[in-house]
């Protein structure tokens, strides 16, 4: 399967050399005499590094296979992390270095999202917030509300995160995946 | 709205102004064409039997070779598929000829238009665009030749080895970002097989005596020494409508009226200028949309 650019917008994701990317801006050009171009910023999909591509009217684009599937964390071996779906038990391994910083949020059973490129599971994202308990950090003051000052805890990934001061060992907390930050504390249970 | 329509009206009142003036006189040829010039990347709109045009100069050559001497026109035209930030399917466009000169005639009588214009509309000729200082003034026009640019920017010269592909894809992607932005430049002397509707060089035959204006990346009038050969105009128009055949487009039927009118064209010099691109830079808007009242969707 294959575009032409005509069918080029912002959000299309197209394949080039292989690498599958993701159209984030373009923009229609044309000299007077000259033929029509697309100009488009494009993210490696695998990378998440961008660059700028021009695309001629006439040019062929690859389409990407690419199908996005809700796994469940399952659990760790090494620096490989094993996803399953639950319906058919199919299981896929993505290694630390793509899992990334959101290694530290994961959470048996944890829904994520994992991104397939020709069948091989390239990429994972998790849910936009995950709870987590608090397994190291100094007592809270009790009566202290502010959340503006912060001190450090830890979760039981190993993680280190900036809590507010009422927070205590045992507590639950929100943590938005996309930056690492304590949200808000959560009644568990 | 009624600004957008009040600065449109200026700024055709005074390029009406300054071609009378100087003893032009302004024509209204057909808006409806059994044909247009065959040009490889140039669609036209069908309309009825034939085709909105989507430029005036078939009809404008034809009152040169019937003796008029210096004609205008200010008017529509249309192209398919055209629609972008500096691209809408329907555009006014402004032609301007002169028999007995050629394309530097026209380049002297661009910096002077420009420079009046900026005047009616600005008061001056330096002004600001979107915040940056930019300036019409005479003395401040560069000229670039086409070779000189493509070598300083892209490494190569599309005149010695003309590659189609390449020189579009450079000309948006290196050339036309290295453009300084704050004075007209004008881009000369393009390679032979880029001719189109112009002239050859004499002296030159792999570059044809053809320019155009940028302002700030932004391409506004392309212009000729007009090509006033008929058996040379007809291989051209060939070899366009070969070319589009090539990319999957239709070809188009040539305009015999035209090409029997061009044996008696004198040597003419023309030019077509981007209205609304102009208006655009002159009312200080951002793109070509804020300056277009009714847009097509």
């Amino acid at each position: 399967m294959s575009y032409t650019a005509a069918d080029l917008r912002k959000g299309l994701k197209i394949e080039l050399e292989g690498i599958p990317y993701e159209v984030t801006e373009f923009e229609f050009v044309k000299p007077g005499k000259g033929q029509a171009m697309y100009k488009c910023r494009i993210k490696n999909m695998l990378l998440g590094t961008t660059m700028d591509k021009t695309f001629r009217a006439v040019d062929k684009i690859d389409q990407p296979n690419i199908e996005s599937k809700t796994m469940a964390f399952s659990y760790k071996e090494g620096d490989k992390y094993v996803f399953m779906d639950n319906k058919t038990y199919e299981q896929v391994e993505l290694h630390e270095n793509v899992v990334g910083d959101q290694r530290f949020f994961l959470l048996e059973d944890l829904e994520c999202e994992v991104l397939f490129f020709n069948h091989r599971a390239m990429t994972v994202t998790l849910p936009a917030f995950v709870i987590k308990e608090i397994k190291e950090t100094e007592p809270g003051a009790r009566g202290n509300t502010a959340t503006n000052v912060l001190k450090p805890a830890k979760i039981d990934t190993g993680y280190e995160i900036g809590v507010p001061i009422f927070i205590n060992v045992g507590d639950f907390i929100r943590i938005d995946t996309r930056t690492g930050k304590y949200v808000e504390r959560v009644k568990q249970g | 709205m009624r600004r957008v329509l009040e600065r449109r009206a200026q700024l055709n009142d005074a390029i009406r102004r300054f071609f009378r003036d100087r003893g032009f006189l302004e024509v209204d040829t057909p808006v409806v064409l059994p044909a247009n010039a065959p040009e490889a990347n140039i669609d036209a709109i069908p309309a009825g039997s034939g085709w909105l045009r989507t430029s005036p100069e078939l009809a404008m050559k034809r009152l040169l070779a019937a003796g008029f001497e210096k004609i205008f026109q200010l008017g529509p035209v249309a192209r398919a598929g055209e629609h972008g930030r500096w691209h809408h399917p329907e555009f006014s466009l402004l032609e301007w000829y002169r028999s007995g000169a050629g394309y530097l005639e026209i380049l002297a009588d661009a910096k002077a238009l420009l420079s009046f214009l900026a005047g009616e509309l600005r008061g001056a000729t330096d002004f600001t665009w979107q915040g940056r200082p930019v300036s019409f003034a005479q003395e401040l026009w560069e000229r670039q030749s086409v070779s000189q640019a493509f070598i300083q920017h892209a490494g190569w010269d599309p005149a010695l080895k003309f590659d189609p592909d390449r020189f579009d894809l450079d000309l948006v992607t290196r050339v036309e970002p290295a453009l300084p932005p704050g004075h007209p430049v004008v881009l000369i002397d393009y390679p032979a097989p880029l001719a189109a509707l112009a002239r050859r060089k004499p002296d030159d035959p792999l570059r044809a005596e053809r320019w155009e204006l940028y302002l700030g990346g932004v391409e506004l009038a392309n212009a000729y020494s007009e090509l006033n050969g008929p058996a040379e105009q007809r291989a051209r128009f060939e070899e366009a409508n070969t070319c589009r055949h090539r990319r999957g487009a239709e070809p188009y039927p040539l305009d015999e009226t035209f090409l029997a009118a061009l044996a008696q064209m004198p040597p003419s010099g023309g030019i077509a200028l981007g209205v609304d691109r102009l208006l655009m830079i002159l009312a200080d808007a951002d793109s070509l949309d804020a300056v277009l009242p009714f847009r097509h969707g």
